[in-house]
């Protein structure tokens, strides 16, 4: 190829870049911007990141998105590995429907989803509260732990298993010093992942949380449609590089595709 | 282990992910198709019987046919500028950048589409909106006086859409061009074939099951969008999604909600088969 054609593609390469990450750098600059009104030239400050922590509005919304993102990683990791695991130590019949069951989740759009659980909780008098979102959440969420869990189940090394069985390691003393160290990676990748999941999911929360009680990106949601003000640049900008390192970490372990 | 003892261990193993699975997915949709035949929700006194008055009513009103020619032309134009933006992008990627940087730029690519979607369609808001950041730029390079107002249009909504779903086109079109073997294109090049005949009889071949799959991936989520519409569209983001959304949160309509919510999922279920079966016939002629 000639010489102009790589130089026209690192142009493109990088207008693309451009196009993905400017909105979110022009964001994160007015957060630190001290004029409210997007006055240029920035003058750097502060102010806004710290207005954040007296914000309770905000604050509680955090709380809420962790707990609820730390128990939806948990629990979807440790269910979903013991069926990674039946689905391939085992050969059994069903189970390819059971991977089959697998796709509903990933790939249907997540307002149908969230208002089939709506009308299902209402149905049911379950009042909403973080129990039913947390229902949702791990709904979404277990397919990819299932997933990714079967994949490091299945380049997993048996004989190393059935080594230390020969050289008489009880059942328990096997999972513990073999399998447990060989899946730890996915275990770890998959808690973060979940993590990611559950603290960026918008839809499902918007429709099950209860009145009152909202999580991170439902606050967000709300404080756009109500104005624009700084402190939304300041917790975007925290929101934006906490889920960005969360999908970086867990990525050796996980195609995204 | 007796097979007893074999089946009880499978049931433990399975029973937690696939009884959540089908408590918190199968169940609400298998609900929501019945509720979308009944005239009301079935709690306490209420009379409630079958009918086929929530489907007439969609039926009969054009708004909603149109709505969903909307949503669905929405997906359309939405994926072909992904297509049209992300293949080159994918090119580059695959057959011109140095494979050491290639991880990395993967890795750039990746990071805004599993962001928040909130605060990704957050930061066009400030960008596009009447006197934000674009039209300051515009203004200071002297090249626009006044406002382009593209926030709160159907424009801004498709930018939106396309900075959210261009990462899966780049994506499953790279996966695609990184398994076309270089040799290939070298024995080409030695018989005498330009860079324009090795890109459409080897490379453009080659790619059309990851353009197919990078169809689906952004077409499906795109149909049954309402952030996008309502934080960038305005007044001009009223979508199939949208009235949906209407119906539980605003007018209580929950029987024509999950109507509208089954016939969603039935142009879903259509597409995806559609797109499944072309995927399929693909690979077929091509021997794989």
């Amino acid at each position: 190829m000639s010489r102009v054609t790589p130089a026209l593609a690192y142009l493109y390469a990088l207008l693309v870049l451009v196009f993905l990450y400017g909105p979110l750098i022009v964001m994160i600059l007015m957060g630190l911007n001290r004029s409210p009104f997007y006055e240029l030239p920035l003058q750097f400050d502060l102010v806004w990141f710290r207005k954040l922590a007296t914000n309770e509005r905000i604050l509680n919304a955090t709380r809420n998105s962790i707990v609820l993102a730390f128990g939806v990683s948990l629990l979807s990791t440790f269910i979903g590995t013991l069926a990674a695991w039946a689905m391939t130590r085992y050969r059994f019949q069903g189970r390819n429907l059971l991977q089959v069951l697998l796709i509903p989740p990933i790939a249907i759009p997540w307002l149908i989803l969230a208002v089939a659980l709506l009308l299902m909780f209402y149905w049911l008098k379950i009042p909403r509260s973080l129990f039913t979102l947390l229902v949702g959440h791990v709904g979404v969420a277990l397919p990819y732990v299932i997933l990714v869990m079967m994949t490091r189940f299945q380049g997993l090394d048996r004989t190393l298993e059935e080594a230390a069985r020969s050289l008489g390691a009880s059942p328990l003393v096997v999972f513990l010093r073999i399998t447990l160290p060989l899946i730890l990676p996915g275990l770890v990748a998959s808690v973060m992942f979940t993590f990611a999941v559950s603290f960026d999911n918008f839809t499902l929360s918007h429709f099950l949380a209860p009145q009152g009680v909202s999580t991170l990106p439902v606050e967000i949601y709300t404080s756009i449609r109500k104005g624009f003000t700084p402190e939304i640049n300041a917790i975007s900008a925290i929101v934006f590089f906490f889920s960005a390192a969360l999908v970086v970490l867990s990525s050796r372990e996980i195609k995204f595709v | 282990m007796s097979p007893w003892r074999r089946s009880l261990a499978l049931v433990a193993l399975l029973a937690p992910a696939y009884g959540w699975l089908v408590f918190a997915v199968i169940a609400p949709l298998t609900i929501m198709l019945i509720f979308s035949f009944l005239n009301d929700v079935p709690i306490g006194e209420r009379v409630v019987f079958f009918t086929f008055e929530n489907y007439r009513d969609f039926f009969q009103h054009a708004f909603y046919w149109r709505l969903t020619a909307k949503s669905l032309l929405t997906g359309f134009y939405t994926t072909l500028l992904c297509l049209v933006l992300g293949y080159p992008m994918a090119l580059v990627m695959a057959k011109v950048i140095p494979s050491h940087w290639r991880a990395a730029l993967f890795m750039l690519v990746i990071v805004p589409f599993w962001s928040n979607t909130i605060v990704r369609l957050y930061s066009w808001a400030i960008v596009l909106r009447k006197g934000g950041v674009l039209d300051l730029l515009l203004q200071a390079l002297g090249l626009s006086p006044g406002s382009l107002e593209i926030l709160y249009t159907y424009r801004a909504i498709l930018i939106g859409l396309v900075h959210g779903y261009l990462p899966y086109m780049v994506l499953t079109l790279y996966i695609a061009l990184d398994r076309v073997d270089d040799s290939l294109l070298e024995a080409a090049a030695s018989l005498g074939a330009n860079a324009w005949q090795r890109f459409w009889r080897i490379l453009f071949p080659l790619s059309i099951p990851g353009m197919i799959s990078g169809s689906i991936l952004i077409f499906i989520p795109v149909i049954g969008s309402f952030v996008e519409p309502r934080l960038l569209g305005g007044r001009a983001g009223t979508m199939i999604g949208t009235i949906i959304e209407d119906q539980f949160v605003q007018l209580f309509k929950w029987n024509f909600g999950a109507t509208l919510s089954f016939l969603l999922l039935l142009i879903v279920l259509i597409f995806m088969l559609a797109f499944g079966l072309l995927l399929r016939r693909t690979r077929l002629l091509r021997g794989e």
